[in-house]
């Protein structure tokens, strides 16, 4: 069996290297599934870019942002992506602390993020605040503000995610720890309960609300737009809280060990430019970073926009992330 | 007119097949031992960049393999216990109504990811679910909540009770009918029958099954982290996932691993210490027919055990059923993306659980004939014991540090993407690899015990004897390891997501992502599918009752 199996591999790695590369130019991105998903902007991104570049466009996707930062690392400068697409802020000093990333020497100041960030490495793409969604059937007053949420009633209760397995639970964590400072441990432990419970990934969670087991869930200001735009129901409604809210900032960046860096460049060019940005509101539900060729549609309108916005750098972030996860860990574990 | 051999030529014939079996075992053990051994080596030596440091077994890491040993005891023990009366019960009631079916289904929530099952778990037992609004309806003001470690132990119980019970359900079917003759005929009650029928024919089952549980139990993640109710409920599993993500730190993922094979190791060997072996006995294949329990009482109680049991496994499956049927199935069953889906999904589990029911045959024939003398050899007891021990402990090992570590080996190939099949078939095969060793060791040792000394002594050669005396009689136990494995294998997430091929997508891994990007009624849709070609292979795997006759008779 495994004879059979070696040489089948055999086999295919000696088809795979050569002729790939003989005709066009390849413009390889590495992104997480959902944006090369059937209903994910990669395959009109793809479309748009080809027509400008004369080059093919080719996706490898990984799970998620988490999971492309570990592709990177386990592949090492060996790493065959012209341009990888899909990490969080959060994720930058790590993914600079690789030294796989150039610079993409751009002019970005067309692009505008809540919060004010740029980067030299990488260029923001779409972003969206966290937000706590809840069902406007059952939920009558929602928080409106992150302290309404910790001493609220602990009967009405709340999704949230793990911090150590997922992105949106580390949002809440650096929201928290944003607001509350020096006081997030006691604000933990209250709040823990009225956290139904802690799922492991945003589906799960998202998955628990929308079958009516808890009447609030931690997401994304932009969740509300879905369910307007495909589902053509007001019923979901994000929670505008006083405070402001802490933002997920999508990034891309090119690699040293591209190919052909100025097609990376271009990329990251189009990427920020308004077709690109016209494609990710409704098949990303993300907010644009910069002016699309159509005006955004309807129901983004009418989603929740922070007036104050929290966002870390990326370095604090790294530093504490360890400890905070220590601390949520410790205050959510009290009995 | 048959012809047999003399038996001075017999003789080296049946020493070159044992020396062929056991070699067919060595290179099944030896090339899963390779698989895993690599990639653990590959990620241990990866030279990568931002390794963290720091203790390995902290505070944290004590804390959580508490929280592992006390809900993998407590789910073992709870699937075990109810899993004895159920199992009596229905072995008891060949004939009540939809058993057949009962039976069947009792094989589908392995195939379920844990997701779908999370979510058909709470559609009964949570807030909102069927048995807090009976409760509501009686006038309970608060619904009772299952989060923590009781929605742990239900998860578990759903999971593992209908596992237990199949095995010990095929165990107590292996009695030979003259025992239920002789115990009538000795007047033997209820309890005298436990102990002194049914009982020694369960109890060599109990360290095996209980292992098994104990191993899916204790690497349980999902399940654990979305019905603990917070991070106080967390197992190792959690640990080892977290250090390979966010902290990506290989030492420390290789480290946990082998905390979590080395703590169940010794809980496995203690188990098989305490444990008497099973009693082997003869049978000229008399149709089983029972004569206890036909008084109303006993008919009632069982009926009522069947009912109990079954309505705890069927109600979750029935809401899984219904959402699936909310949701817009006729698009999702013309969808072309649903149906390259299915059809790798099945490719997928068709190939691996082939492979795992060849290799678990080799395993298994490789240690049943390493300790057949009478004072066998101490590297024959070694084999035996590694075999036994090797083909259960696979499951300990993660599936992220298989893809993360094969990832790293296969990268100099080229283009990692299209080994992707090849790397989750190996995978898929070795999870189910303990499921079909439970099923098969011991329907394999009775068989040997009743057959083996008469074929070899008719000198029948290997072909002849597999379309005689072993393909008849032993082509229930292997069907019903090849529809656990497919089981496995169609709910599996699958560990090769790093390798990023967009063209293998699975089943599970489509029903990920539609729930990743809102479309909840489709992951409904799709589970109610992967429900359905589960259902269609337990079906394989558990022939209805007419062709269980049809065999008796052909006996």
């Amino acid at each position: 069996m495994r004879k059979i199996l070696f040489s089948l591999m055999a086999a295919a790695a000696a088809l795979s290297s050569p002729a790939v590369f003989a005709a066009d130019k390849t413009l390889t991105v590495y992104t997480y599934e959902s944006f090369t998903s059937e209903w994910g902007p990669g395959t009109k991104v793809a479309e748009a870019f080809e027509k400008t570049c004369a080059c093919k466009v080719e996706y490898v996707s990984v799970a998620d942002g988490v999971e492309l930062l570990t592709r990177l690392k386990l592949e090492g400068a060996s790493s065959k992506a012209d341009v990888v697409l899909g990490l969080d802020t959060n994720l930058i000093t790590e993914a600079k602390a690789t030294g796989y990333f150039a610079p993409h020497g751009l002019d970005v100041s067309a692009v505008k993020v809540p919060g004010g960030f740029s980067d030299d490495v990488f260029v923001p793409y779409d972003y969206a605040h966290f937000a706590v969604i809840y069902d406007t059937e059952t939920v009558k007053n929602p928080p409106k503000s992150l302290k309404e949420l910790v001493e609220g009633d602990p009967n009405e209760k709340i999704v949230i995610e793990d911090p150590r397995t997922s992105t949106p639970g580390l949002g809440l964590l650096l929201w928290v720890k944003s607001v509350y400072g020096d006081q997030s441990a006691a604000a933990w432990a209250k709040l823990k309960d009225r956290v139904l419970t802690v799922t492991p990934g945003w589906s799960e969670a998202y998955g628990l609300f929308t079958k009516g087991e808890a009447p609030m869930v931690f997401s994304y200001t932009t969740s509300p737009a879905y369910h307007m735009v495909a589902e053509n129901t007001e019923r979901y409604q994000a929670a505008a809280f006083s405070e402001g809210h802490y933002i997920q900032i999508e990034v891309a960046g090119m690699t040293k060990s591209s190919h052909d860096p100025e097609l990376a460049k271009s990329f990251l060019a189009f990427v920020t430019g308004p077709e690109f940005q016209s494609i990710i509101p409704t098949t990303n539900w993300m907010m644009p970073v910069a002016a699309g060729k159509e005006p955004l549609p309807d129901a983004f309108g009418k989603l929740v926009s922070p007036e104050k916005t929290f966002l870390m750098s990326p370095d604090e972030v790294a530093a504490n992330r360890k400890a905070w996860v220590d601390e949520w860990l410790s205050s959510m574990s009290l009995n | 007119m048959a012809v047999v051999d003399e038996p001075e030529l017999s003789r080296p014939v049946v020493l070159t097949e044992r020396k062929i079996t056991i070699a067919a075992g060595v290179f099944s053990l030896g090339g899963i031992a390779l698989f895993v051994g690599l990639a653990a080596f590959a990620l241990l030596l990866a030279d990568v960049a931002g390794v963290s440091e720091g203790r390995i077994f902290d505070a944290y890491v004590w804390r959580v393999t508490r929280f592992t040993l006390l809900q993998a005891v407590l789910s073992t023990f709870l699937s075990i216990l109810f899993a004895i009366p159920l199992a009596l019960a229905l072995a008891r009631r060949p004939r009540f109504p939809g058993r057949v079916w009962i039976v069947r289904l009792l094989a589908l929530p392995l195939g379920l990811p844990a997701l779908v099952a999370a979510l058909g778990l709470i559609g009964i037992w949570g807030r909102q679910g069927v048995m807090n609004t009976l409760l509501s309806t009686l006038g309970l003001a608060q619904p009772v909540s299952i989060y923590g470690l009781s929605g742990i132990l239900i998860a578990h119980v759903f999971f593992n009770l209908p596992l237990a019970t199949r095995f010990l359900l095929a165990g107590l079917e292996r009695i030979p009918g003259e025992y239920w003759l002789i115990g009538t005929n000795l007047g033997m009650g209820r309890l005298s029958l436990f102990r002194l029928i049914e009982w020694p024919a369960i109890r060599g089952l109990i360290p095996g099954i209980a292992g098994l549980i104990f191993m899916l139990c204790a690497t349980s993640f999902t399940l654990v982290l979305t019905l603990g109710g917070g991070p106080a409920a967390s197992t190792i599993e959690v640990a080892i996932y977290q250090a390979l993500r966010f902290d990506f730190d290989p030492p420390r993922v290789i480290a946990l691993s082998l905390l979590q094979i080395a703590l169940t190791g010794l809980l496995l060997a203690v188990a098989r210490l305490l444990t008497p072996p099973a009693a082997e006995a003869m049978t000229t294949g008399r149709p089983v027919v029972r004569f206890d329990g036909r008084d109303g009482p006993a008919k009632l109680l069982d009926g009522f055990v069947i009912l109990l049991g079954a309505g705890f496994v069927l109600l979750p499956l029935a809401s899984v059923l219904v959402s699936g049927l909310q949701s817009n199935l006729l698009r999702l069953a013309t969808d072309p993306m649903v149906h390259r889906a299915l059809a790798t999904s099945l490719a997928i589990a068709l190939c691996s659980a082939f492979l795992c029911v060849l290799v678990t045959i080799a395993l298994v024939s490789a240690r049943q004939t390493a300790l057949r003398p009478r004072r066998p050899p101490i590297a024959a007891r070694g084999l035996a014991s590694a075999i036994a021990n090797g083909s259960s402990l696979v499951l300990l090992v993660p599936p992220v540090v298989l893809g993360a570590g094969w990832f790293l080996l296969l990268q100099p190939f080229g283009d990692v993407a299209r080994f992707a099949p090849f790397i989750v078939v190996v995978i898929n095969m070795m999870m189910a690899l303990p499921f079909a060793y439970g099923i098969l060791d011991p329907a394999i040792a009775t068989h040997r015990a009743r057959t083996l000394r008469l074929s070899e002594s008719l000198g029948l050669g290997f072909l002849d004897r597999l379309r005689l005396i072993d393909g008849p009689s032993l082509r229930r136990p292997a069907l019903m390891a090849f529809s656990f494995a497919c089981a496995l294998s169609l709910g599996d997430l699958g560990a090769v997501a790093l390798f990023g091929s967009q063209d293998m997508v699975t089943l599970p891994y489509l029903l990920y992502s539609r729930m990743g990007s809102y479309r909840t009624a489709d992951a409904a849709g799709l589970a109610l599918m992967l429900g359905l070609v589960c259902v269609l292979l337990t079906i394989i795997g558990t022939p209805g009752e007419r062709k269980v006759e049809e065999d008796a008779d052909a006996r």
